[in-house]
């Protein structure tokens, strides 16, 4: 009896996934238990972050990707409400606009986006299917600009960069010309020293700061130097859980959110580090074979977008920790600790999940 | 969703779909390769090198912040230094209980509230590892009580920081200027500079004066030290070690003395003077009465002295020379008379017959000149050295007050000045145009009148009216004012020379210079409006009294001093230039309520000038039988001043 009912609850999750996620948000309550100086305070209200997750997963996945379809117009729109809503009336912390106060509680549309821009990608281009033009993907691009500019203004470049790749993965999996592409990237590197004119001296020193941290060491350069300090003295089988000196001892710069990562690496080494590589690059193989054998435009396109926007945050942050790729707020999926983005995330696995476990009715 | 007819399509679709899916799966690949590649690097290649600096435990960068540049005298007299304090310092992150630790700490030490609020902000301002001062100004024994319990407080540490003095304390307060803690507007315009990283350890900066306006000489470039510390946050080694920069210390004009000569004659007087060499423009005195201890910034002033200072009638906060703006008054007859000369207006042996007073062409009201009855015969030259206000009026009018303010204007009246300290204000030079703008009314026949002889709307600033007169003195040519003459690093040892340079320069027919100095000269000479001031002088002085109206006064009302409360009383003004043949030194003095510019300026401005001349005191000058001294020219228009 119990059993049954346990199995028609899971039968909209994919069973894969689903184990490769909790495989790692385990791993991540670990690090956090070390990063956070052994607090279990905030182990658990981050392990109540992770059930809130899995109930809007499951959710998702129970939905059906037709019903998914049918709303993603109206919900791009009140996004977009709420996105002008923040820009003119948005609460400031942190000298950032990103909140929106209603009364009840505080929204980040920047979030609601998050899904809500590849949604209507999706939907777009599965209508237009089957007379794509030229047109289309300018269309296309700019229903994207639009909220990504609003974001860029908060300004909360972390997440304006993954809602950017998420629309621009939709337009390219919708068979945007490759020559096009190509086209763009080489005048993109042509216009580089013209972009780098334009640039604040603050974002030049961001980028400067990339190739030689040492120029301001305990200015911008801090982040990375320090990172860099606990990933290179982990070697290959790392300090041991807790026992990472430049974290334990206070060094690492927000350490239990977006350089989470600079803990693993050095308490848990090259080994971990391999480990916990295979293991995103798992769920990113399974998100690309559920997109693979998904059954219409839309569900392709969106779980397409899906999979390699969650592949994107990974790189992201990884790059920006191991100090290849510049400083831009952005957490490390799955295992830095906060609940927003964590929702947000799960909302988009559960997603995959729904395109998953409904093809056959969709067939029928 | 799409029809199915088109499955050749779908599939063909379906197919490029898989070949973009498959693309994007190896760039991910290759993006993770990169990532594994890196950290191979990192943590194989590079581990070694890592670990020694995680090792033996932990590496921090200390900043070391350099020496801030001293302030001396032309004659090498310190005004400005640094010396060693005792601070106790806590690093937060290394104490087990913050709030237990300061309690503790309290009974060694005296923490006052004001010392908690203070080390709460700082805290809140900086990374919980870097130590933030809780008490400074330790004294011996405390310091050496802590130092025997120090094992009880991890984290807590006694220090050594070099602190901002001010030996010569309140002597020259405006011109230096003083540091104070940074807060957080400076900290704004330090990261709008990108100079936010030179200020890492750095508790001050320059607030006001000269410590404000030569900030970047002064601070230097902050040093740091990659030390090795133990797991309770003691240094244990130091890895490598930039050394700071120190600032470079400035050589001022001033001469200390001659400041001090100069401050000490104002007496109980509130007022300003300025004294510049019209050769080059080097500010040679620079006093603003009353002063303050600038000292008493440098740590936060406290509550009650802000209170005292901020709150006095005197207002000894206020830069006077470079904030204070007064009604110029006859001190700005020999501009005025420059003016007419030049443009032709009066040309010798021009001369008017003064009846005690001036008319406007059909109208009754009358001007009245200071010395009821009149001067008599009175030609251009007599008119400085006797102050004739009635040949001014009529100057004014035929000159018009367009060309007036013009032609005055390259005197540097209602220009800042360009000194090398900031705030300064640019006085008032009016015209019709700024009264329209500023007032919405039209401008009358009577204020051109009144504004010959330096009353109605004009305000100056001391320094402007020193200025001007050392340009005078200097036959039109204008230097740049400047206090500062030479900047010297303070390792090298070598100085550079600050440039001096003309900025501006009128160009005036000698024989109207010469006369408007003749009738300067007369001024100190028997029968002048300063004959005292002359009196006994070993060199000749070039000069011109002035007084100016505090409240106005209706017509037929007397000023009669004794009857006006103090603070109602005119302002003495004078502005002189010696030796007359061969200027060394302009001075500009204002009196705040002194009365007449002859009795009160004259003799502060003689001080001065005897000290940097003939390098003595003055004597006490000789009573001259003068004329009675003339009271300000009361100023009254048809309507009523605006003041």
């Amino acid at each position: 009896m119990i059993r049954d009912l346990l199995t028609r609850a899971g039968s909209h999750l994919d069973h894969f996934l689903m184990g490769m996620l909790m495989f790692t948000l385990l791993i991540g309550l670990f690090v956090l238990y070390s990063a956070s100086g052994q607090s279990f305070d905030k182990v658990g209200s981050q392990l109540v972050n992770i059930l809130a997750a899995f109930a809007v997963l499951w959710v998702a996945a129970n939905i059906p990707p037709q019903h998914l379809e049918r709303i993603a117009v109206p919900l791009y729109i009140l996004g977009l409400i709420l996105l002008i809503g923040v820009t003119l009336f948005g609460e400031v912390s942190h000298g950032a606009r990103r909140w929106l106060s209603l009364g009840v509680g505080r929204v980040q549309p920047s979030e609601l986006m998050r899904i809500a821009v590849p949604m209507l990608l999706a939907w777009y281009f599965a209508r237009r299917e089957a007379s794509l033009r030229l047109l289309d993907y300018a269309v296309g691009a700019l229903l994207l600009a639009v909220p990504v500019a609003l974001i860029v203004k908060q300004p909360d470049l972390g997440t304006a960069i993954l809602i950017a790749s998420s629309g621009f993965f939709v337009l390219f999996f919708a068979g945007l010309s490759v020559r096009l592409l190509l086209g763009i990237a080489l005048t993109g590197g042509a216009l580089a020293p013209v972009l780098w004119s334009f640039m604040h001296d603050y974002q030049r020193k961001r980028i400067e700061i990339l190739f030689d941290p040492y120029q301001d060491p305990l200015g911008a350069g801090y982040h990375t130097i320090q990172a860099s300090i606990a990933l290179g003295s982990g070697g290959i089988a790392g300090k041991g859980w807790l026992h990472g000196t430049q974290a334990q001892l206070d060094f690492l710069p927000e350490r239990t959110t977006d350089f989470i990562f600079a803990v693993f690496g050095e308490e848990f080494g090259l080994l971990g580090i391999l480990l916990l590589l295979v293991l995103f690059g798992l769920i990113i193989a399974r998100g690309l074979v559920i997109a693979s054998e998904a059954q219409n435009t839309f569900c392709r396109l969106l779980a397409g977008s899906i999979t390699l926007t969650f592949f994107t945050y990974v790189f992201v942050n990884i790059g920006m920790v191991s100090g290849i790729l510049p400083v831009v707020g952005v957490p490390l999926p799955l295992i830095s600790y906060g609940g927003t983005s964590l929702v947000t995330l799960m909302l988009g696995f559960g997603i995959l999940m729904s395109i998953q476990t409904h093809k056959k009715l969709m067939t029928s | 969703m799409p029809p199915r007819t088109e499955f050749k399509n779908y599939q063909h679709e379906q197919y490029h779909f898989r070949w973009r899916l498959g693309f994007a799966a190896v760039l991910a690949l290759i993006c993770f390769g990169v990532l594994a590649a890196r950290f191979a690097y990192l943590q194989v290649l590079r581990y070694d090198y890592y670990q020694t600096i995680a090792e033996s435990n932990r590496i921090s960068l200390v900043p070391i912040v350099p020496n801030r540049g001293l302030i001396l005298d032309r004659n090498g007299v310190l005004l400005a230094h640094n010396f060693f304090v005792y601070t106790l310092e806590v690093t937060p992150s290394k104490t087990n209980n913050l709030e237990q630790t300061i309690n503790e700490v309290g009974k060694l030490v005296e923490i006052t509230e004001l010392d908690r609020k203070r080390f709460k902000k700082l805290r809140e301002q900086g990374h919980s590892f870097e130590s933030v001062p809780l008490r400074t100004h330790l004294t011996e024994v405390e310091a050496a009580r802590f130092a025997v319990n120090r094992y009880r407080f991890p984290g807590v540490e006694i220090k050594s920081r070099l602190f901002r003095h001010y030996p010569l304390g309140s002597l020259g307060a405006h011109l230096m200027g003083y540091i104070g803690r940074i807060n957080d507007s400076d900290m704004k315009s330090l990261e709008a500079a990108d100079d936010l990283s030179n200020y890492k350890g750095s508790d001050h900066i320059g607030k006001s004066g000269l410590e404000e306006y030569y900030e970047h000489n002064l601070h230097g470039i902050t040093g740091f030290q990659q030390v090795e510390i133990d797991a309770d946050g003691h240094a244990v080694r130091v890895l490598s070690s930039t050394p700071p920069v120190p600032g470079d210390n400035l050589i001022l004009s001033i001469d200390s003395k001659l400041q001090d000569i100069a401050e000490k004659a104002f007496g109980e007087y509130r007022g300003a003077l300025v004294a510049i060499n019209p050769t080059n423009g080097e500010v040679l005195a620079f006093v603003s009465q009353p002063s303050y201890d600038p000292n008493l910034f440098v740590d936060g002033i406290d509550a009650e002295n802000w209170k005292i200072l901020n709150d006095s009638l005197d207002k000894p906060l206020i830069n006077r020379p470079l904030r204070g703006i007064y009604p110029p008054g006859s001190t700005f007859k020999p501009f005025v008379a420059m003016a007419g000369l030049e443009a032709g207006v009066r040309t010798p042996p021009f001369s008017i017959s003064d009846p005690g007073y001036y008319a406007l062409p059909g109208s009754t009201h009358h001007y009245r000149d200071w010395k009821p009855g009149g001067h008599g015969q009175v030609d251009i030259r007599r008119a400085i050295t006797i102050s004739c206000d009635t040949f001014f009026y009529g100057l004014a009018m035929d000159l018009g007050i367009e060309r007036l303010a013009s032609f005055v204007s390259h005197f540097g009246f209602g220009k800042k000045s360009g000194i090398d300290i900031h705030g300064e204000i640019p006085g008032l030079l009016a015209t019709p145009d700024w009264k329209w703008k500023r007032w919405k009314q039209k401008w009358y026949a009577g204020e051109t009148v009144i504004t010959g002889i330096g009353q109605g709307y004009t305000l100056v600033t001391p320094m402007q009216l020193a200025q001007a007169t050392a340009m005078l003195a200097n036959n039109g040519v204008a230097m740049r004012p400047h206090l500062v003459t030479s900047i010297q690093e303070s390792g090298s040892g070598v100085s550079r020379p600050m440039p001096i340079s003309s900025v501006d320069h009128i160009a005036l027919k000698p024989e109207n210079t010469t006369l408007v100095k003749l009738g300067m000269m007369d001024v100190t000479r028997p029968g002048g409006t300063a004959a005292s001031v002359g009196a006994g002088s070993s060199y000749l002085i070039a000069a011109k009294t002035g007084t100016a109206q505090v409240v106005g006064f209706k017509q037929n009302e007397k000023y009669n001093a004794k009857n006006v409360d103090e603070r109602h009383r005119d302002h003495a003004l004078f502005i002189a230039y010696a030796p007359a043949e061969d200027p060394k030194i302009a001075v500009a003095v204002i009196v705040e309520n002194g009365g007449h510019g002859g009795s009160v300026a004259g003799p502060i401005a003689r001080k001065v000038m005897d000290y940097y001349l003939l390098g003595k005191v003055a004597l006490p000058p000789i009573p001259v039988v003068t004329p009675a001294p003339p009271p300000a020219a009361p100023a009254i228009t048809e309507e009523p001043l605006n003041d």
